[in-house]
């Protein structure tokens, strides 16, 4: 049987007057939403093809263009969604597995938004960053050293590799293959121009960009694409990957079309082939597992590497993080259940795994209760949506935080959520050359750099605020926070009062 | 525990419950050759800086003050009633040998109400109980201190160092101090004063300070706003920060990095009021290699947000202000006489011509000892 007819979700809608026919839609949507009618003398579009990108709107000389929800609607009911029963009618023709891309968009909580910040008032004075030093720097890595003198009492320097930040914020692995050439050139260039980290995600890294070295985090994932010794030795840092925030409890996705030449070269697969990551590592099995993974990535890297390892949020994420922490890893990496992908299955996307606020302030505290909080660094992604976010999420107990979908919104992303089809007008998360080349690195690298300085100078505001100029003293600081909306529990599981309770 | 349910007024909060700002005057007074005074001119110091203290609190620390017992853990306790103080005194029976006990001299002075019954025993633990717990006789002792403390409803430890005597209340200091007789009944080579002035607190008598653990005792002004961070963690390493208090929270801190890390005074100062980045990258590469190391390795016990404190240990004390010096402190000298005071006249009032006097720049430790002596001779350590 023939699947049922859907209806557009948006429409485009054109503004006949202002339309003068110069088809730079037409040009710009690889999707092929916008064609001249030669009969009609102008301009249509087939809403059923497009992704609401937005990229004609943006570009449309006249601004002749819109996209609205569209108000066409199966009968009202509050059980069954229309996007839901689409759902089903395509499962029933297609007999596959629903595929989405970016973060869970469901409206679910976010807890950053019913978390208040502290300022100070008159007992303690606010400091000003445009007239006083307001450090950012952050160090990542283990602190956990016994102290050591030399015959002269002097203090030797003997802790392990530690990842210099100037500002708590790292670009979160996004693969060549997922994202573009020009993506990651705009990554890398930003990362070494702002003194922080891009990662390259399970993709291998492009011959290109080894020069940007000492900016890249490279990640080891359960598919070991594209790792081999010079992968591993020219990077800052290494990244276990045992899981991502939007697809807990499997691998990556990376569908054929996206996997060209370069990027099969690159990764070290055949081209045009689907590339999907076992769901474990299979030679990590268990804890102890993991612990030779470590050793054997830092034997082969003579220990100057710090190693993350990055999971994703899930229930019993503070037992797994303890475990990590004992077994050699330098940094913990946690991915929050909205965390972002270039591909997953819709059901894990937005039914799998916990909100990343709950996830570090328990793995915090837990660490802490332990005695083990020195042992390693933590860093948290997972929907970090502003410099706000990471000011809640330092003072929850985070090092740092990665950001990917912001950044790629700051590359021109629309969310429009169609990553895995590989047809991105961006020119980002495509490997269509036509489409690339829309991306150019020179202005995607200075955009991720305003983004960060800006968020940067953000954080320093609201530091100042809270009377604190250092950005350790923000770290695990949760008498700075309080939540407004929350009930009892989600106030225990936060570590924080709620608002209008004092210190 | 000791609580200040008795004081708390309409419900407001408790001493413990609640993290409790405050701002305050310091000061102190050490006579380096080791000649001794009585607190007479301490109390005359933190007396001038009246209105610094609100009369929620006021205290003293007095260093080698017991020269006949200074082999002995000396303990002063605020008990609320006589059947706690039993109960006390059966606890320290079965865990040291109590040299001698009594009631502390006070007398009434007007301004001063309230008082819980005030003891002192002079002791020392017990060899087999000590041998048999595993741990160091620090660590006994303090160990038994946190059970008295946490465990015995209306009893409450607060000072329990050798040869050197921690004196506090609810009052204004300069009242606190003639309670105590401090002016007539001890002589101490080194005095510090506070004078407190709470912000959210009914005022309770553990709750003023010094802050004392075993000989160390800090005395602080200022309102961290790093506290939390340090809180935590400072907890991962078996502390608990029962009074919810700046100085409880910076004593243990240094007393960590002193006594558990090993690191000199000096090391500490960098550590808790740590240079700017900025500042350390125009040093020598030595100092920039040690000041990053420290940096590195202790960044949640940097001390943020404005303080002046001065800690005192056996032979001396230190004197430290934050980072960005946003409380005032001065210091001073004359002969073997040496000054700090949060004002110029806490120290003008007792001496005044002075050999020296300035105002250290933020984050730059004073330490003045014994002469020729250092931290940790025939100190705890």
């Amino acid at each position: 049987m023939n699947d049922f007819y859907i209806p557009a979700e948006y429409e485009v809608v054109r503004t006949a007057e202002l339309c003068i026919g110069c088809r730079v839609c037409e040009r710009q949507c690889a999707n092929e939403v916008h064609k001249f009618d030669k009969d009609l003398g102008k301009m249509i579009a087939d809403s059923n093809k497009c992704v609401n990108c937005h990229r004609c709107v943006s570009l449309c000389p006249t601004h002749a263009l819109k996209i609205v929800k569209s108000d066409d609607t199966y009968k009202l009911n509050g059980n069954w969604s229309m996007q839901t029963m689409n759902e089903v009618y395509r499962q029933a023709n297609s007999g596959g597995v629903l595929l989405s891309s970016m973060g869970n968009p469901t409206d679910a909580p976010i807890y950053f938004n019913k978390i208040l910040v502290n300022a100070s008032q008159v007992t303690n004075p606010p400091i000003d960053p445009l007239r006083e030093p307001m450090e950012t720097v952050v160090y990542l890595g283990k602190k956990d050293v016994e102290i050591q003198r030399d015959e002269k009492g002097k203090l030797i320097d003997n802790l392990p590799p530690q990842l210099k930040l100037t500002t708590p914020i790292m670009f979160s692995a996004m693969s060549y293959g997922s994202i573009s050439y020009n993506a990651h050139e705009s990554l890398a260039r930003a990362a070494e121009e702002l003194g922080i980290y891009y990662n390259t995600g399970e993709g291998g890294l492009h011959q290109d960009f080894y020069k940007y070295g000492k900016n890249t985090i490279v990640q080891v994932a359960s598919g070991r694409f594209g790792v081999h010794e010079q992968y591993l030795k020219t990077a800052a840092a290494i990244e276990i990957k045992m899981g991502q925030g939007a697809k807990p409890g499997i691998g990556g996705h990376l569908p054929g079309m996206k996997i060209s030449d370069d990027v099969s070269k690159t990764r070290m697969i055949p081209k045009g082939v689907d590339a999907i990551s076992p769901a474990p590592h299979h030679d990590i099995y268990s804890i102890e597992d993991l612990r030779q993974l470590i050793f054997s990535l830092k034997e082969a890297t003579e220990y100057k590497k710090p190693v993350i390892v990055k999971v994703a949020a899930v229930h019993n994420v503070a037992a797994i993080a303890s475990g990590i922490a004992r077994s050699g890893a330098d940094i913990i990496a946690i991915d929050g259940y909205r965390g972002g992908t270039g591909a997953a299955p819709t059901r894990i996307r937005d039914n799998v795994g916990i909100p990343i606020e709950l996830a570090l302030a328990q793995v915090d505290e837990r660490l802490r209760q332990e005695g083990i909080r020195d042992s390693v660094s933590i860093v948290v992604g997972g929907s970090i949506h502003s410099s706000s976010d990471v000011v809640k999420a330092i003072a929850l107990g985070a090092d740092a935080c990665y950001i990917a979908s912001a950044a790629l919104m700051a590359l021109g992303c629309h969310l429009c959520r169609s990553c895995h089809t590989g047809k991105c007008n961006w020119g980002i998360a495509t490997q269509r050359p036509d489409l690339v080349k829309r991306l150019n690195p020179d202005i995607g690298n200075k955009r991720l750099v305003n983004l960060v300085t800006a968020w940067t100078h953000e954080i320093q505001e609201m530091m100042g605020g809270m009377g604190i100029n250092s950005i350790e003293a923000l770290r695990g600081n949760r008498l700075m926070l309080r939540g407004v909306g929350l009930n009892e529990t989600e106030l225990k599981i936060l570590g924080i009062h709620h608002a209008g309770e004092s210190m | 525990m000791f609580t200040s349910e008795n004081v708390s007024l309409n419900g407001a909060p408790v001493e413990g419950e609640v993290h409790i700002p405050s701002g305050c005057a310091v000061s102190a007074i050490i006579d380096r050759s080791g000649k001794r005074m009585t607190g007479e001119k301490i109390i005359r110091s933190i007396a001038t800086m009246h209105d610094r203290s609100n009369g929620l609190g006021g205290g003293f620390a007095g260093y080698g003050i017991y020269p006949h017992y200074k082999d002995y853990y000396a303990f002063h306790l605020f008990f609320n009633d006589f059947s706690c103080k039993k109960e006390t005194e059966d606890f320290l029976l079965s865990h040291f040998e109590i040299v001698y006990s009594s009631e502390m001299k006070t007398r009434k002075v007007k301004g001063i109400t309230n008082e819980p019954l005030i003891y002192r025993y002079f002791l020392y633990p017990l060899s087999k109980r000590l041998a048999n717990s595993l741990i160091d006789e620090e660590q006994y002792v303090v160990k038994c201190v946190n059970t008295i403390n946490a465990k015995i409803n209306g009893a409450y430890v607060f000072s329990s160092g050798k040869d050197m005597g921690i004196f506090k209340g609810v009052g204004f200091p300069e009242d606190v101090g003639r309670f105590y007789l401090l002016d007539e009944e001890y002589e101490g080579y080194m005095w510090t004063a506070h004078g407190r002035y709470p912000t959210n607190t009914p005022g309770w008598w553990g709750g003023a300070h010094p802050f004392g653990l075993l000989n160390y005792s800090v005395v602080h002004n200022g309102e961290i706003s790093s506290y939390d961070a340090n809180r935590r963690y400072i907890e991962m390493f078996g502390y608990k920060c029962t009074l919810q208090t700046d100085t409880e929270v910076i004593t243990y801190i240094i007393d960590y990095l002193l006594r558990v890390k090993h690191l000199t005074l000096e090391e500490v100062a960098k550590v808790i009021s740590a240079s700017f980045w900025s500042t350390i990258d125009e040093k020598s590469e030595e100092d920039k290699a040690q000041e990053t190391y420290l940096r590195k390795v202790f960044p949640s016990l940097l001390i943020n947000g404005p303080f002046s404190i001065i800690f005192g240990f056996d032979n001396g004390l230190m004197a430290l202000n934050d980072r960005l010096k946003l409380r005032s402190m001065v210091c001073a000298e004359k002969g073997d006489l040496a000054f700090v005071s949060s004002e110029e006249c806490g120290i003008r009032v007792i001496e005044q011509e002075l050999d020296k006097i300035y105002a250290p720049a933020g984050g730059q430790p004073v330490i003045y000892t014994l002469n020729g002596k250092t931290l940790g001779e025939g100190g705890i350590r």
